[in-house]
């Protein structure tokens, strides 16, 4: 249906990125091939242009990586806090002039809206690295290590060394800057794998590295596949792992490095209960619940994929919910005014058709927001689920996609014990004009962060982590420098 | 639009030919319990959702359509103590014809004057479709006794005025006397006649969300044609955040009742930039039902003069400046 205020394309312009034919693997402050000359290919999921050639890391690289993160650890670490600042102050300050571009690259190489690259994405990152540069010279002061209540030194909180890094391609990178920006502040080296289908932002990353007069050494960046994270973890001098992604590949990890005497932090999947009680402001609760599930087409860790809405006010929620989706913008993720983008990897559309199809199957009711999806490139249209029950495997089952599933609850009690009925415990939101029920939900809830009267709210101050299968470990916050540091 | 399911609250009395929610203002202590039951509203989510619709980008054709919409919504104004014959007609003779250099383009919605101005304007814009739309009931206080209050509607009307903007009793509704407000916008409207009346809720001395949300409420259920923000009289005036939530309620008031009511921001809306962002609110909160100057206006007066630059603009491919545009 043509609407009378159509607007019109607004694309942001791909001039201000330029993206080499063919990338290296960034290694002791040098791009180079990988050691047997393998390359793969890097795709833009909304046209399924190719985008690039990158270096796919072997065994052999990483062993040089990590000999290299290693080397530069003596003197990274010897370096007073205060120089390592100006070093993290310098990075983020390169990210904002560089963030136009950074953001075009970003929403070329993971598919996602530039209005999301621009807006989210790219402060965040930057603001996570200004957050940890202050940390960098106050470590004695962050509650760690041993200090008496007379605050006469005792031991300081000493680096751990090298930290093998994987992060996953939904937030290439933000996640790279929540890895990097705390192993740094705090004086160890790092080597961090990106996604195979999103390498492109932490090579631009390197590049910002080299900017900043970064030593030699002390970031390393891996493109590849499984394999090479597989290998980055097995090194044996390798001290503390950090890995964002799935929990069957968490469980991997934690059983390949068991008894090894290495650190690890685990941010896993999720299945976030956004819970709707029925004095909740509607209007915003179904912003609420568009941000929770819809932000980055669902694939966030913590979205707030189960709704959980008060049956008394289910169908007024419903009903406004879908006029709501009705009015998601979906297309050309560089076009300003684009609300929902590209799907990342054909691998996660078909993932997510999958598990569509089985909540079909399996009874419940499916409704699509009426939009034309692209001839090319990965999509899906955002969708919901009515009639679940927490037997349905949409209800327990992380679908990492643009599904909604919605159930309903009658009181306070029987909200809290659904939405601690998962494996996952990541997040959780809470819509209601009551404080008094906010605060008392909220002390129930088994989830690494509980929103109230909001969803996907980040902030580089705030600890994330998860629960039961969700993961261990805090990223964020004072507590994220915990997982770098002997304590 | 998309389909609406049935109404989950009370659409009955009207569907059976009464007035709207006849039974929330059976008394005040029903009304007080019908305003204080509406969906509170959550400040930090209102006002990311309002920056969030600023973020459209708006070109080329868009932008085009929006510029000639904006400008066919403005009730153009002068309230001012110095106003004289002359003034007004002056600012009659830019409605009808904005911009001297293209005839092309679309004349405004109203012309806004106080009630000892209206006939004046009313001789002006004769035959030119071109509303007039007076300010009354002692305006912008509204300090005044009722008859007073009803004295200054008849005149207005008596004198041309196609539209009556009136201001609510913000003493009485902060002090919770719902149908003291209710009543006088009722009285108002039987004055009005066949005037359509915009009521204005001076949002910047309501001060809350939840209670412009009720004002909201309230004056439709009065009988309102038109909910107003503001006179442009105090510090804040319509905003993105207040006038998406009045736009919310004029929304949900006709899924219940079937009946379509109008909104006008009014006061600090002054450039192209602001308006077009007020229309993407208008289009993606109440739909395209409302882009129309039937049933969205902008209150505004040096709005105009911009809109026409970037009209120019648009049509010639270069800026012109402020003495291309008429100064009234």
């Amino acid at each position: 249906m043509a609407s009378v205020f159509a607007y019109a394309p607004a694309p942001e312009s791909r001039s201000v990125v330029d993206i080499a034919p063919s990338y290296g693997l960034f290694i002791d402050g040098e791009f180079a091939e990988a050691a047997d000359g393998k390359v793969f290919k890097t795709v833009s999921p909304s046209t399924e242009e190719v985008l690039s050639e990158v270096a796919q890391a072997g065994t052999e690289d990483v062993d040089r990586a990590v000999k290299a993160a290693r080397r530069a650890f003596e003197k990274w670490s010897a370096l007073p806090g205060s120089e390592r600042a100006k070093y993290l102050f310098r990075i983020a300050r390169i990210i904002q002039e560089r963030s136009r571009e950074l953001a075009v690259l970003e929403t070329l190489d993971n598919g996602k809206p530039i209005r999301e690259t621009r807006d989210a994405d790219l402060p965040l990152v930057a603001a996570h690295f200004f957050y940890y540069a202050g940390w960098a010279d106050k470590l004695d002061h962050a509650g760690f290590g041993r200090r008496t209540t007379e605050g006469i030194a005792g031991a300081t909180p000493r680096p751990l060394g090298v930290a093998g890094q994987i992060i996953p391609w939904n937030f290439p990178l933000l996640m790279l800057a929540w890895k990097i920006a705390p192993a740094l502040a705090t004086g160890n080296t790092v080597v961090l794998k990106p996604a195979e289908t999103t390498p492109l932002s932490a090579l631009f990353f390197a590049d910002i590295c080299r900017q900043a007069g970064l030593p030699k050494g002390v970031v390393n960046i891996l493109t590849g596949y499984g394999d090479a994270g597989e290998a980055l973890v097995a090194h044996p001098d390798v001290n503390k792992v950090a890995f964002t992604g799935s929990t069957a590949v968490g469980k991997a990890i934690a059983r390949q490095i068991a008894g090894t005497g290495k650190k690890a932090t685990l941010e896993l999947g999720g299945k976030g209960a956004n819970i709707v009680f029925d004095d909740a402001p509607v209007d915003q609760a179904v912003e609420g619940i568009v941000t929770g599930i819809f932000f980055n087409q669902g694939q966030v860790c913590c979205a707030g994929s189960r709704l959980l809405v008060q049956e008394s006010v289910h169908d007024e929620v419903l009903h406004a919910l879908k006029r709501r989706l009705s009015t998601l913008r979906l297309g050309d993720p560089l076009d300003k005014n684009t609300d929902i983008g590209a799907i990342n990897s054909a691998e996660q559309l078909a993932r997510i058709g999958a598990l569509v199809e089985t909540g079909e199957a399996e009874g419940a009711e499916r409704w699509s927001a009426p939009c034309e999806l692209p001839s090319a490139g990965y999509w899906f249209a955002p969708t919901l689920f009515t009639g679940v029950s927490q037997a349905h495997t949409v209800a327990r089952d992380e679908i990492f996609g643009p599904v909604l599933s919605v159930l309903t609850f009658r009181t306070p009690d029987e909200a809290v014990a659904k939405a601690n009925n998962t494996q996952y415990g990541l997040s959780a939101g809470i819509w209601t004009e009551k404080g008094s029920r906010i605060l008392a939900v909220a002390n129930k809830l088994r989830a690494g962060v509980v929103w109230a009267n909001t969803f996907n709210k980040f902030d580089p101050t705030s600890p994330f982590g998860g629960y039961k299968e969700s993961g261990f470990g805090r990223e964020g916050g004072r507590h994220g420098l915990e997982a770098y540091l002997d304590v | 639009m998309p389909t609406t399911a049935a109404s989950p609250k009370l659409s009955a009395p009207f569907e059976q030919g009464g007035p709207p929610l006849a039974d929330a203002t059976a008394s005040d202590s029903a009304l007080r319990r019908f305003l204080h039951g509406l969906p509170g509203v959550d400040t930090v989510g209102l006002e990311a959702r309002a920056a969030s619709l600023g973020t459209r980008s708006i070109k080329t054709t868009a932008k085009a359509y929006a510029i000639d919409l904006a400008i066919s919504m403005i009730d153009l104004t002068t309230l001012e103590g110095a106003d004289t014959p002359g003034k007004v007609r002056a600012l009659a003779a830019k409605a009808v014809n904005p911009d001297p250099t293209d005839r092309t383009t679309p004349r405004t919605a109203a012309v806004c004057v106080y009630p000892d101005m209206a006939a004046t304007a009313a001789a002006a814009l004769a035959g030119s479709g071109v509303k007039v739309a007076s300010v009354a009931t002692a305006f912008p206080a509204g300090r005044a006794a009722l008859d007073v209050k009803l004295a200054d509607v008849r005149d207005a009307v008596a004198a041309g005025a196609d539209e009556i903007d009136m201001v609510i009793d913000r003493g009485a509704f902060l002090s919770g006397r719902y149908l003291k407000v209710y009543e006088e916008i009722v009285a108002v409207k039987a004055e009005c006649g066949s005037a359509r009346l915009k009521v204005i809720f001076e949002t910047g001395e309501l001060s809350t969300y939840d209670n412009i949300r009720r004002a909201s409420w309230l004056g439709m259920l009065a009988g309102a044609d038109f909910i107003k923000t503001s006179t442009g009289k105090v510090a804040t005036n319509a905003t993105p955040a207040n006038t998406l939530l009045m736009l919310e309620a004029v929304r949900d008031f006709r899924e219940q009742t079937g009946v379509q009511i109008g909104v006008k921001p009014a006061g600090g809306i002054r450039t192209t930039k602001d308006a077009v962002k007020f229309l993407v609110l208008v289009n993606e909160t109440a739909g395209e039902d409302w882009l129309d100057n039937h049933w969205f206006r902008f209150g505004a007066s040096s709005l105009l003069n911009d809109l026409l630059m970037q009209r120019q603009k648009l049509s010639t491919g270069r800026y012109s400046g402020p003495d291309y545009v008429t100064v009234d």
